[in-house]
Formats: C-alpha cells, sequence, structure tokens
C-alpha cells in the first residue's frame, strides 16, 4: 500500500529560515551569507570589509567553522560582536542550518547591528542547499584555486548574487586564466555581479564595498 | 571576546559520517515514519520514494548509504530508499524555449539569453511511502 507523503525534505530547514528572515526584517538587519571552499580567504575579506563599513554601518558576524576560534579571534580584532559556531570538535556538519543562526543571533544586540555577515563553514557544496534566512549570498573563489570551479559546483554559482574573485595579488606569479574563470561564472550565472578583489592589498574593494552598502541602505530604508 | 555555541550533529555515533546526506537522510527518517498510519501495527515500510533534482547537492549513493544506517532501529527500518533523479529543466523569459540542462551552461538554447528560470532540478522531496499489505 502507497501512502502519499509530498513533503520537501529540508521543509523544516526552511521554515526556520522564514522565522528568521521575519525577525531580520522586524529587527532592520541585513544577513549577507558568504559562502567559498576552505582557505578562500573569506575571513581576511571580511576582515577589510568590515572596517571600510564601520562605523557607517553597524556590523556583527557568525562565523561557522567545524572546530577551532581561529575565524572569532581574527574576525575579534574589527571590535564587533562576533559569535562563533563550531559544529563539532572533530569532524561535524559541513554547514550552518538556519536553526543554528537562529539560536546564534540570540547572542547579538541585534539593535546595534544593520549588517549580519554569516561566514559560512569552507564547503562549496552543502551550504548552497540550505536557506538560512539571508538577504543576500556572496561567494568567495581565490585565484589560486582553478578556474574550472564554477562549472564544478554550478549549484553554488546559481544561488550566490555576487561572486568575490580574491588573490588577484597572486595572479603575476601563477598561471590563471582570469577571463576564463569570470566566464565561467557568468556561464553559470549570466549577470552575476563579479568583483575582483584582492583582500591583502584591498585592491578593487571600492566596487565590492560600494554593492554591499547600497543592498544594505536599501534594506534599513 | 565573542560566544561560542556548539551545534554538533545530534546522533553522535553519526559524527563520523560527516556529510550533510546523513543530516537529510535523518530528516527522510523521521518524516516517512512520522507518515505511518497510527492504526496500523507492526508496519513494514518497503519503500520510501523521494524526487532529487540534478541540481541539488546530493550524492544518491551516499544518501542511500545514510539512509540504511540512520533507518536502523526505526520504524523505517530496512526500507529500500527509492531515488527519482530529476532533470534541470529551464525556461527561458525573452523566448519562452524550454529545455534540460545537461551541463554546466544556463544560458538559452534558442537565443542564448541569460535571463532564464529553472523549472525543475532543485527538488528534495518526498512523495510517498509504500508499507506491507498486512
Amino acid at each position: 500500500m502507497e501512502i502519499k507523503v509530498v513533503r520537501k525534505v529540508l521543509d523544516v530547514n526552511d521554515m526556520m529560515a522564514q522565522q528568521n528572515r521575519s525577525r531580520f526584517a522586524d529587527e532592520k538587519v541585513f544577513v549577507l551569507n558568504v559562502m567559498s571552499s576552505p582557505g578562500s580567504g573569506k575571513t581576511t575579506t571580511l576582515v577589510k570589509t568590515i572596517s571600510r563599513l564601520l562605523p557607517e554601518i553597524k556590523c556583527a558576524v557568525i562565523v561557522g567553522d567545524i572546530c577551532s576560534t581561529i575565524d572569532a579571534d581574527r574576525l575579534s580584532v574589527t571590535g564587533v560582536q562576533v559569535v562563533q559556531v563550531n559544529t563539532d570538535e572533530f569532524g561535524g556538519d559541513c554547514h550552518l542550518a538556519a536553526h543554528v543562526i537562529g539560536n546564534a543571533a540570540n547572542s547579538i544586540d541585534l539593535d546595534a547591528v544593520d549588517l549580519l555577515i554569516v561566514e559560512n563553514v569552507g564547503n562549496l557544496v552543502c551550504p548552497a542547499e540550505f536557506d538560512i534566512g539571508e538577504d543576500s549570498r556572496v561567494v568567495v573563489l581565490s585565484v589560486t584555486e582553478g578556474e574550472d570551479k564554477p562549472l564544478k559546483y554550478p549549484l553554488m554559482f546559481r544561488v550566490c548574487d555576487a561572486a568575490l574573485l580574491n588573490k588577484t595579488d597572486l595572479l603575476p606569479y601563477i598561471e590563471y586564466d582570469k577571463e576564463a574563470a569570470v566566464k565561467n561564472i557568468l556561464q553559470i550565472h549570466p549577470g552575476m555581479s563579479v568583483f575582483e578583489i584582492s583582500a591583502k592589498t584591498e585592491e578593487g574593494f571600492k566596487p565590492w564595498i560600494m554593492w554591499l552598502k547600497e543592498r544594505v541602505k536599501k534594506k534599513l530604508a | 571576546m565573542f560566544a561560542r555555541i556548539w551545534a554538533p550533529l545530534e546522533n553522535s555515533v553519526l559524527r563520523c559520517l560527516a556529510m550533510h546526506e546523513m543530516g537529510i537522510a535523518m530528516q527522510i527518517v523521521e518524516i516517512a515514519a512520522a507518515s505511518i498510519p497510527k492504526n496500523v501495527e507492526n508496519v513494514q515500510v518497503e519503500r520510501v520514494n523521494i524526487k532529487v533534482g540534478k541540481l541539488s547537492a546530493i550524492v544518491p549513493e551516499s544518501l542511500r548509504f545514510c539512509f540504511e544506517i540512520v533507518a536502523k532501529d526505526t520504524p523505517v527500518s530496512g526500507a529500500k530508499l527509492m531515488i527519482e533523479e530529476v532533470p534541470v529543466v529551464a525556461r527561458c523569459n525573452e523566448c519562452s524555449a524550454e529545455w534540460t540542462i545537461t551541463g554546466p551552461v544556463f544560458t538559452c538554447v534558442k537565443c542564448n539569453s541569460g535571463s532564464i528560470q529553472i523549472l525543475s532540478g532543485r527538488e528534495l522531496d518526498i512523495v510517498s511511502i509504500e508499507i506491507a499489505d498486512p
């Protein structure tokens, strides 16, 4: 006997994400979900980004890692509120789910925040699948990772609104076809905003910061 | 200073299998178990039918493997996970062409426009469960 079920497997996550979304709307907080593979330079990019947004835009960060508080230590230098989420001590969950974000947000004084940045667990696969109630998604891709990443992880590049092509200061020293990388990104997601940046030298940061500010201010208005 | 929160996978036995298919398998088992009619006793669930879009970040083989482990000692134990893969179908917003995306190209096959809608391929749905006739 067949019994119809017809339910989304992730409907619990989707429901929690909607709860987060309406809470962040009430609190007037813009939420940015930042994703990438491990080692693309997310944390450095965020430290530099936050420094440029302050004091005009008040930030807070939820940072996800399987273990350690290294990233939270680095982000704390900016002086903003930081919550470290560890998914497990030795090999845990590979993404941040909506209920984890909801829980972590309880530790943040949202009244004092315009922009809540979620630095997701370094992984180009699973985080793309989990809505956390964010307003915008950004993927960081570094030039040391190869031009073909967008083709290998299409879902990540489909669900994100912008791509940050990081570590451009290394371009003179490596064989990397930047044009091919950008072409691949746009082949997966035509019209996607692509920012070529170096988190180290902060070259190319202006357009990225403008893009982000514009979105945050639109929500706060 | 910053707050620190622990959010491990709930079942400690499963921690060594740190892939998101495990979490998804747990959800499937939970939903399937909750779908068994209350008035029937000693039910053997034979199949759990699900749809997985080709664009979803799921490896069917991993999901089947995880499902078997997670289903143990639950009302769904021994059930087969039947996965129907759903192709990625897109429609062009400019010329209304509809086609199946099979490679990593998300522009219209007819007019090359990048303004497209994904009609299917993101599914991760439980369709039904099948129980043995008493």
